[in-house]
């Protein structure tokens, strides 16, 4: 009984696993019969083996692991920019009324301005080196952050605030020990969508003016005719924010114990 | 404690406005509470039982009448007076301990943690200490809020329904303890509630509301010493008196109510 149980556990742990990648797998096997039976064109869409090839070849060379490193500290600082100033802000616009009242317009009117649409003024201002590619990876992740501050002091429970003036809790241990807690939940997802949209700006802007980088690499590839590393660079890209999401939510997952959320049936 | 803990309500009246229409909520009432006294306030379902916790709370500053504590006007809320309200208002955040700690200003760590582990203790959640909000049943919660009530040692505790969610055994349990607790504290207690029998079987006096406006209907002595007999004949009168507040009166409205 105690074996059977054990066995039956390994199986769905197993059909889990094969569940979750099985739609990339299906994908990939397709891609392989279809280069097999010689259905793809290589100078459109290269076989899969040749782009395990290249991708073999840049990561074995360092190659990639160098612009997987250039651009990673581009976001890391472009996303801490964006962050602190965005919690700070965020914690200053969520507490006064009159800051709030004062900065809605210009906020509500830059929000959807594309980061992208800032690359042209970005190069004028900061020239094509590291600062503005930062100041775009900062303006697409500043937003978010910002908001998901705002509206999670705007959500705080009404009833906690008023036991808070019961209690006669200073405003100091007012903002550590209530709205800093309860604004977490959605500003670790502000953050979670603050990176994603980081990392998709910093490509952006090293398709446009860069010398290194993931987003580089992709373009150099384009301009040098091979499609292989073109794909090498976007998996990169993939992989690398799809990691990035998963640790930040491992991350709140562990800060957030108390957080009792719905996981979907 | 200074002065003499006394609270005097005095033609107190309470409007709201809502969307262009006055509600009259409260109308004229007078009630004087001793220090070390147990109040009942027993009243339907939105007749202002809130709205005049809230205003002795200190929560609601825009009323006529006045409202004194120890001869002195009321002004907002202080740590004279402490809330438990229907909802425990825990932070989800915070264990059981830190949750209690959450009421304390200013107190030195040793002090605070004796105080802490004092009223854990005292509401008999000891071994519960580290427990967040969403481990506690609604009991356990409430008696948290109700220890967390208490670590300023208020003048006046403030309760609000604190066991309107709760089922009829847990219910009766915290009625007894509130009593053990008014015993060892000697506070002032205003509670609030829509069960008649939990009225009678902790208040001094129970204070029978009436709705639209809210005003005070009648004020019973429950001349009955403690623990007190639910089955008691006393107990069944007065049962019975207020009933009729409700219900005799109201005859017709409770006609077409069915
Ligand atoms: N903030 C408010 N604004 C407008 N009306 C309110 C407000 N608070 C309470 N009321 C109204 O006052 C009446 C009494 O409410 P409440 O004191 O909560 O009653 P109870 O606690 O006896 O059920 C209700 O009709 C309610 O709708
Ligand atoms: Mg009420």
């Amino acid at each position: 009984m105690y074996r059977k149980l054990r066995l039956w556990q390994i199986g769905t742990d197993l059909k889990k696993t094969f569940l979750y990648f099985s739609l990339a797998l299906v994908l990939l096997f397709v891609w392989q019969v279809l280069g097999i039976i010689g259905w793809l064109n290589p100078v459109i869409i290269p076989s899969l083996p040749t782009v395990f090839r290249s991708f073999g070849e840049y990561f074995s060379s360092g190659e990639l692991l160098r612009h997987i490193g250039v651009s990673m500290i581009r976001v890391l600082e472009g996303f801490g920019l964006a962050a602190s100033l965005g919690v700070m802000l965020g914690l200053a616009i969520g507490l006064s009324r009159t800051l709030d009242r004062m900065t809605d317009l210009l906020i509500q009117i830059l929000k959807p301005i594309p980061p992208i649409a800032w690359i042209p003024l970005a190069i004028i201002w900061f020239g094509i080196g590291e600062a503005s590619k930062i100041f775009i990876i900062f303006i697409g992740a500043f937003y978010p952050i910002l908001i998901s501050v705002v509206d999670g002091i705007r959500r705080i429970d009404p009833k906690l605030i008023e036991l808070a003036k019961i209690l006669e809790v200073p405003r100091r241990r007012f903002i550590k020990d209530l709205v800093l807690p309860g604004i977490l939940p959605p500003v670790m997802t502000g953050l979670r969508v603050g990176l994603g949209i980081a990392w998709m700006c910093v490509v952006a802007a090293e398709l446009i003016a860069a010398s290194e980088g993931v987003g580089y690499l992709i373009m150099d590839a384009r301009q040098l005719s091979q499609p292989d590393v073109v794909i090498v660079g976007m998996f990169t890209i993939g992989v690398i924010g799809k990691l990035m999401d998963s640790f930040l939510r491992w991350l709140s997952k562990r800060v957030l114990v108390w957080n009792v959320t719905y996981q979907g049936e | 404690m200074n002065g003499d803990g006394n609270l005097v309500i005095h033609n107190l009246s309470k409007e709201f406005v809502n969307s262009q229409k006055v509600i009259q909520v409260l109308q004229d009432i007078n009630l004087s509470i001793n220090q070390g006294e147990f109040i009942s306030i027993v009243g339907g379902s939105g007749c202002g039982k809130t709205t005049l916790l809230r205003i002795i709370a200190g929560l609601e500053t825009n009323y006529q009448g006045t409202v004194t504590l120890s001869g002195k006007p009321l002004n907002g809320c202080g740590l004279d007076r402490g809330v438990v309200f229907q909802e425990h208002r825990l932070l989800p955040w915070r264990t059981v301990k830190d949750n209690i700690a959450f009421a304390l200003n200013n107190v030195a760590p040793q002090e605070r943690e004796r105080i802490i582990q004092e009223h854990i203790d005292l509401v008999g959640l000891t071994g519960f200490e580290h427990a967040y909000p969403h481990q506690l049943s609604g009991g356990m919660a409430q008696r948290v809020a109700l220890a967390r009530a208490l670590v300023n040692r208020p003048q006046i505790l403030l309760l609000d329904e604190p066991f309107g969610a709760l089922d009829a055994l847990t219910r009766i349990q915290m009625q007894q303890e509130i009593l053990r607790i008014w015993e060892i504290e000697k506070n002032t207690m205003i509670l609030v509630t829509h069960d008649i029998d939990e009225a009678i079987y902790l208040g001094d006096r129970v204070v029978v509301m009436s709705s639209r406006p809210g005003t005070i209907k009648k004020i019973l002595r429950v001349n009955l010493p403690r623990p007190r007999d639910r089955s008691n004949v006393e107990f069944a009168y007065l049962r019975r008196e207020i009933y009729r507040e409700f219900f005799a009166s109201k005859d017709e409205d409770l006609v077409y109510a069915i």
